[in-house]
């Protein structure tokens, strides 16, 4: 809760509730449960500690999204997820300010604002290239088309956690939905607010309710739940507990859950690239016979 | 020969082939660092031919001390040799291999079929060609990696720990081991216990090709064996095909290292036949599909899904070419459908059959007599089966095919993809838009419009959800044994 100072007292300031963000709705935790993240032993907002409940919701409303966001032209999610660009631009000072209220100096918020905004133009011309760049025909010996494309794996669960809360989120979530797929991410424990600004922006750039569901919340607290949930195909880790990862490895054998664990540096300028699309696909080949023409000209 | 026949008016003369050409050792040490070598405590057990069950030759049970000799020797393989050669080099010496399995072709073909039941035909025209020029087609890859994974630093993982399946001994070794080698790994492989000859032989093959030593090791035996090479610390990566229970089982084994891993597990593949299929060729697809190798393929079109208005005119079809069908002699030429591979697997399958019975479902079994000795299963039909029958959920991996029908293709893409599977699905239409369709709604790994059960090493294999993850074959195939 920001303090008030006499200044201040001319106006009384309107503050933000944070809310988590489903099925493109901003409810509050089903479990009415909160925390307050503290920044310099202050709190900074009275934020959401989402539940098991909440998760299953989340994951309903991403399942839900999935094949109709997969069945978009990818030209329409390029465009999408340029527009997302487009909106953060417009409220660049804002996620700058909101960084700043979570600790990070006023500079190196503005880079990282101005990096997460490109990093969506960057991941926004992947979605009409990507598949492109590796699929493929293949050349078998038989009389057969064979050629291999990719597909997204279905819903992921994001956890992020990074002292960088704007550019890892978008890091990984870009990717994930410039693919087809549609996510639940879970924000940073200590510095969740950009995620939810986020998830505002999002609301308003036409990317359509349940392709990205944003909770808040613990991380050890929910990882036995989204890392056994059966409806869900991945889970990308952002971070490097060691614990942490050993305990989703052994849960996601249940479904055999897609896992990817990234400890990359986001602000990194090559921490970006089609790969991080291609790790959260499936390659799937089809064939089909060729008709051979014998000598009579015909096939029949 | 093993045929009953009202119908027909002869029999087919048996055609065996010959086994004089074939060099089987009495009994079979540890490949370890290019020399068999003796287990320094481990048993001896018998590899028998599952279509008379006599003994063909005493294999090595290897024992953990046994395991680490070999991922060490792996090692010191990948330290001082492997990774410091040039791909190119690499690649001649994975196309000596290429070679030598080609002018040895017919002597593994016959051993394939001795040491795992599957028909000579088979193994003659599929198993031991594909493997072959699997390791021509990844020795190739070996120089050309950078166009592979442009923009990117790329390493080989080190020690890849291989893990194969029965059912197709010698091509699952080659799927294994040729991308590995082509990518800079050095391998220590397990071969299936029942099944482990032919892979010892590719052993030798190793050898004459004159690769540095303990570049490929081989060990053999049971479950065990299979659970040292994972949990071993000096392994980099684990790739294991075989039952999606094993294959979680290493998955969550796993777990608490830095291993990566590759799983082609079990499936439980729809064949799509719609009214609009060229009917006779959609039934080849289903005998194919089902019958192909006893029905011990993962990626077998054991759901068969017909649209109900041709369902009359596909059965009454798929039944009368069943009976056509000559179940017998692996080592025949003319037989279609050769013994099951083991005695348990045989238990498994009849135990299923039973259920199929139990659940209410209605039975045909085709009329073959079968031989007395061995291990055999005639090709069996369930239909009025649901989605919720044991027998159309669960792999049984034999001959036996749960038939459904459907009336609109929303309906057979909900029922198709309803399976925790999904490795590969067929389809039969001659809509093109139909067609493309289905295959993109569907959920597997590969999909076979107007064909099934086609493989070859330009085309990635693997599965979607609980069949595993990572591809074998084609470029694709190569970035599961790399790392950036």
């Amino acid at each position: 809760m920001p303090c008030l100072n006499l200044k201040d007292m001319t106006r009384i300031k309107v503050l933000k509730t944070y809310k988590i963000y489903i099925g493109g709705k901003f409810p509050r935790t089903e479990s009415g449960r909160y925390y307050v993240p503290k920044v310099n032993r202050k709190g900074i907002a009275n934020v959401c500690l989402s539940s098991r409940k909440d998760v299953r919701n989340a994951t309903q409303a991403a399942r839900k999204a999935q094949e109709p966001w997969a069945d978009r032209s990818a030209f329409n999610r390029g465009q999408i997820l340029y527009r997302i660009a487009e909106m953060m631009e417009g409220r660049f000072d804002q996620f700058v300010s909101e960084l700043i209220i979570q600790g990070i100096e006023k500079k190196k918020a503005e880079k990282e604002v101005a990096q997460s905004i490109d990093r969506w133009i960057y991941y926004a011309g992947w979605c009409d290239k990507f598949q492109q760049i590796y699929s493929s025909v293949n050349p078998v010996a038989s009389s057969h088309f064979n050629f291999s494309v990719l597909e997204p794996s279905g819903v992921h669960f994001i956890v992020v956690d990074n002292t960088s809360p704007l550019i890892s989120i978008v890091s990984t979530l870009a990717p994930v939905i410039a693919a087809g797929n549609t996510a639940i991410l879970l924000a940073p424990k200590k510095s969740p607010l950009s995620a939810i600004t986020l998830a505002e922006i999002l609301h308003t750039s036409d990317v359509p309710g349940g392709v990205v569901n944003i909770l808040t919340g613990d991380k050890d607290e929910l990882a036995d739940h989204f890392s056994t949930h059966l409806d869900i195909n991945g889970v990308i880790y952002s971070g490097n507990k060691k614990k942490y990862i050993t305990q989703l490895r052994k849960n996601a054998t249940s479904n055999l859950k897609r896992m990817r664990f990234y400890d990359e540096d986001w602000a990194k300028k090559d921490a970006q690239g089609p790969h991080y699309i291609k790790n959260v696909c499936e390659v799937k080949t089809t064939w089909h016979p060729i008709e051979v023409i014998g000598a009579s000209g015909s096939a029949y | 020969m093993t045929k009953k026949s009202k119908k027909k008016t002869w029999d087919l003369v048996p055609a065996p082939e010959s086994t004089s050409h074939v060099n089987i050792q009495s009994e079979y040490g540890l490949f370890i660092n290019g020399k068999f070598q003796k287990s320094k405590k481990g048993k001896m057990y018998d590899t028998i031919n599952p279509a008379n069950e006599k003994k063909i030759a005493k294999i090595t049970e290897a024992t953990k001390a046994d395991v680490d000799t070999a991922v060490l020797a792996a090692k010191k393989a990948y330290d001082n040799v492997w990774s410091k050669m040039t791909g190119a080099e690499r690649g001649k010496y994975i196309y000596r291999i290429a070679r030598i399995l080609q002018e040895r072709a017919r002597e593994f073909a016959v051993i394939e079929s001795m040491d795992g039941g599957k028909p000579i035909r088979e193994s003659r025209d599929i198993d031991i060609p594909l493997a072959a020029n699997h390791f021509f087609y990844y020795a190739g890859w070996a120089d050309k990696l950078d166009y592979a994974f442009p923009n990117q630093k790329i390493k080989p993982h080190g020690v890849a720990g291989q893990i194969t399946p029965w059912n197709f001994p010698l091509l699952m070794a080659a799927w294994k081991i040729a991308p590995a080698l082509a990518t800079g790994n050095t391998i220590v492989l397990k071969p299936a216990e029942t099944t482990s000859l032919t892979t010892l032989l590719l052993a030798e093959v190793i050898q004459e090709a004159g690769l540095p030593p303990g570049v490929v090791n081989i060990v053999t035996g049971h479950g065990p064996v299979g659970a040292h090479i994972v949990n071993h610390a000096k392994v980099n990566k684990i790739a294991f095909t075989g039952s999606t229970g094993v294959g979680k089982y290493i998955h969550n084994a796993l777990a608490g290292t830095d291993k990566s891993m590759t799983l082609e597990l079990g499936g439980k593949g729809a064949n799509i036949i719609f009214e609009d299929a060229a009917i006779d060729q959609a039934v080849e697809g289903i005998v194919n599909g089902i019958f192909f190798n006893q029905g011990h393929v993962c990626c077998a079109g054991s759901r068969l899904f017909v649209q109900e208005s041709i369902q009359k005119e596909v059965l009454k079809k798929l039944k009368h070419r069943i009976s056509t069908l000559i179940v017998g002699d692996p080592l025949d030429k003319n037989t279609d459908i050769g013994a099951i591979n083991s005695n348990k697997q045989l238990k498994v399958i009849k135990d299923y059959v039973k259920i199929g019975q139990k659940e209410g479902a209605d039975m045909y079994v085709g009329e073959q007599v079968l031989p007395k000795k061995g291990f055999w299963c005639a090709p069996t039909l369930f239909t009025n089966v649901s989605q919720s029958h044991i027998i159309s959920k669960e792999e049984i991996f034999g001959p036996v095919l749960a038939i459904q029908s459907f009336r609109t293709v929303a309906e057979v893409i909900k029922k198709a993809n309803n399976t925790p599977y999904g490795l590969s699905a067929g389809i039969w239409t001659d809509k093109g838009s139909k067609l493309f369709n289905m295959s993109s709604q569907l959920k597997a790994g590969v999909i076979w419009g107007n064909t099934f059960n086609k493989f070859d090493p330009g085309s990635p294999f693997g599965g979607y959800k609980e069949s595993g993850f990572g591809r074998e074959g084609g470029m694709h195939g190569l970035a599961d044994y790399i790392k950036t």
